[in-house]
């Protein structure tokens, strides 16, 4: 136990002494935080809007009006002919093309029916149904007016209408969605690099030669490099608790102790994942790149940005070997739900049985001979 | 623990290297020995084994009563090990450093102060000095005090003066002596010859093989035939002038002079006959000498029978 501490003792006066390695520790997740919890977000705002108008009567008129109204979009004017309207798409000044066919106000009033033409820029498949979605709310809004408008004697209704009510997110905010995810992230990223730089850094320099002479126990020298980082990570997820609370407004709904000892178990699986790597590879660079596989791979099937739901089902399998997407369902449930130790009881276990049997494998792993 | 060194036919190969080859050498206690050898001989591989870094592929070492393979966990508490690279905390200074490998040895520098203090007072000035910031000769000075800070029977110490200046070199190899006088084992490896004279016993090494194991003075009384120290006017061309001669087994560079060896009983016969040729090559200032072999001629000759031996099993 003392030779622990004295291992611990060196190791934080090691990290505490790299003038590089502070501020990068304490710094880089609060930006990480401010910036993504910005910037990670699905919603489709400013979309480009150009009309051919090929009617030009009052009613298409309208049609754009209640387009250019919508705070989505930004009307970009008219175009001549379809050509320079194909144009304007190619070279990414528009998002969206709305044609309006001749005779459109003609049609609806003899026929009752009206043509329209909606083009979308679909390069990126998630934007462009967003924007699929805006028209079409506003189209059918459109719609609405136009039915009560044409047949204003008969009381001509919508037959159902839906009225959403949306659960502990009432604004659909994003942020409130991505922040618990973002302060998963940055605990993820701390954990795995600090946990993978530190023993090969020890091997690249050769200082482990020394070590292995001495009489340190394999689980001492392991915890020993564990340590530390478990607890800057920690106090990295209290910083980021605290700024989601100051800048994003999201307070913990459910326990922050239950947060905090979840994260505990969470962050000895990573550390171990970043240790193993360690022990696997001979310099820095090697553990960095294979790290950043990793960390790619958890991070992207995590659930963060999309959701796991609809990942095909290999995908959805995988996935139940992946740390970081319990962390962050968890973690969405304790801030945002409120959720306590019964309700995310299943994916605890599973995160011990992670931290468990990884620590073990990073003390098998690691061998006192060269 | 006595720290007598028994190694039987040790060998150790990795992959399709072979470092060692069926090495078998015995080593007193208290005895000063070194290890002398080229790179790549397979001296830090020994080392390695001694201090149960690395497991021999074969064979068996015994430090007094303790194999190095199943008792590591008692030769670790009993050996202090210098690698050849630096590998000390460069970030921690001076004091860290030792205060902690004294601390997980379960010991600290106050207790053991007086067994490094010899080294240590060279160094304590700077105690509050980063190891990183260290000349050479410091750093190897702060490491033999980390190495000996447990207060180890055996030392072992990997190339300690390779890259250091020579005033420094001899001030260690002072330390030495006096850790010695102490009663402890010091097993030394070095590529200069020059300080083979100053072990109690030496074994030449060579691509895994002992050429030879013996007390320098032995090594140097051995050595079979005449060697001559040859200078003239034009050293550059002479070497490869020298090689043309008849009746010579060996031509090598030594200091400021080339060493020859004859091949012939005469030693008169010898130097009239290089004589001869060196003055129909159109040298000047021609001077052939008979002179006494140190441990480097030893080494060459004993590397060239080595060779010769090879070719003949090919």
């Amino acid at each position: 136990m003392r030779t622990l501490l004295y291992i611990l003792q060196k190791e934080f006066i090691q990290i505490f002494r790299d003038k590089s390695m502070l501020p990068l520790i304490f710094i880089v997740p609060v930006m990480q935080l401010l910036v993504l919890s910005y910037t990670a977000t699905f919603e489709i705002k400013d979309v480009d809007l150009i009309v051919l108008d090929n009617d030009r009567t009052g009613t298409s008129r309208d049609l754009v009006v209640s387009f250019s109204g919508s705070p989505f979009y930004n009307f970009n004017g008219y175009a001549e002919n379809f050509e320079s309207a194909q144009q304007l798409i190619k070279t990414g000044d528009a998002d969206q093309l709305l044609v309006i066919e001749p005779d459109f106000e003609k049609n609806l009033i003899n026929e009752n029916s009206g043509e329209i033409q909606l083009i979308t820029d679909a390069i990126n498949g998630n934007a462009a149904s967003m924007m699929v979605a805006y028209a079409q709310s506003i189209i059918g809004d459109f719609n609405k007016n136009l039915i009560i408008n044409l047949n204003p004697t008969q009381q001509i209704g919508i037959p159902i209408q839906i009225d959403a009510l949306f659960w502990y997110n009432p604004e659909l905010n994003y942020i409130t969605y991505m922040v618990p995810g973002i302060l998963v992230l940055l605990v993820t990223v701390i954990g795995m690099f600090l946990g993978s730089m530190n023993l090969v850094k020890e091997k690249e320099i050769g200082t482990i030669e020394q070590i292995n002479v001495t009489p340190i126990k394999k689980y001492q020298f392991i915890a020993g490099k564990l340590i530390p980082f478990w607890i800057i990570a920690n106090i990295d997820l209290a910083i980021g608790l605290l700024l989601a609370f100051l800048v994003f407004n999201i307070p913990v709904m459910g326990s922050v102790s239950l947060l905090f000892a979840v994260a505990s178990i969470y962050l000895i699986g990573i550390l171990s994942i970043g240790l193993v790597i360690s022990t696997l590879t001979n310099t820095m660079q090697q553990a960095m790149f294979i790290s950043w596989f990793f960390l790619v791979i958890f991070i992207l099937m995590s659930g963060l940005f999309t959701p796991i739901e609809s990942m095909p089902d290999w995908a959805q399998i995988i996935n139940h070997a992946n740390p970081v997407s319990y962390f962050i369902k968890i973690n969405r449930m304790i801030m945002l739900k409120g959720s306590g130790f019964q309700d995310i009881l299943d994916e605890l276990i599973i995160l011990t049985a992670f931290a468990v049997s990884l620590f073990s494998f990073s003390i098998l792993r690691y061998r006192k001979t060269v | 623990m006595s720290a007598d060194i028994n190694i039987t036919n040790v060998s150790k190969s990795y992959n399709e290297v072979v470092a060692l080859k069926n090495i078998n050498l015995t080593i007193d206690n208290g005895e000063l020995f070194g290890l002398i050898g080229p790179d790549g001989a397979g001296k830090t591989t020994l080392f390695r084994i001694l201090t149960s870094l690395v497991l021999p592929t074969d064979g068996e070492v015994h430090i007094g009563e303790l194999d190095v393979v199943k008792d590591y966990k008692k030769v670790r508490r009993n050996t202090g090990y210098m690698p050849g690279r630096f590998s000390l905390y460069s970030d921690l200074t001076v004091e860290e450093n030792l205060n902690f490998y004294a601390s997980i040895f379960n010991t600290s520098l106050k207790e053991n102060y007086d067994l490094i203090k010899d080294i240590y007072i060279q160094i304590e000035p700077y105690k509050k000095r980063r190891a990183g910031d260290l000349s050479g000769g410091m750093k190897q000075k702060l490491a033999l005090s980390c190495a000996l800070i447990h207060s180890p029977q055996l030392i072992i110490l990997d190339e300690p003066t390779t890259g250091v200046d020579a005033v420094s070199r001899m001030e260690f190899w002072e330390l030495l002596k006096k850790m010695q006088k102490r009663g402890m084992t010091i097993l030394v490896s070095t590529p200069y010859m020059d300080e083979a004279a100053l072990c109690d016993r030496v074994a030449l090494m060579q691509n895994g093989k002992l050429l030879a194991v013996d007390k320098p003075q032995n090594i140097v009384n051995s050595y079979k035939g005449s060697l001559f120290a040859v200078s003239a006017n034009n050293m550059h061309s002479l070497l490869s002038d020298l090689e043309k001669l008849d009746n010579t087994k060996q031509v090598f560079r030594f200091g400021e002079t080339i060493h020859i060896t004859s091949n012939i009983e005469s030693d008169n016969q010898y130097i009239e006959e290089v004589n001869k040729h060196l003055v129909s090559c159109g040298y000047n200032n021609i001077s052939i000498k008979k002179t006494n072999p140190v441990i480097e001629d030893c080494f060459l000759a004993l590397m060239d029978i080595e060779t010769e031996d090879k070719d003949k099993a090919e």
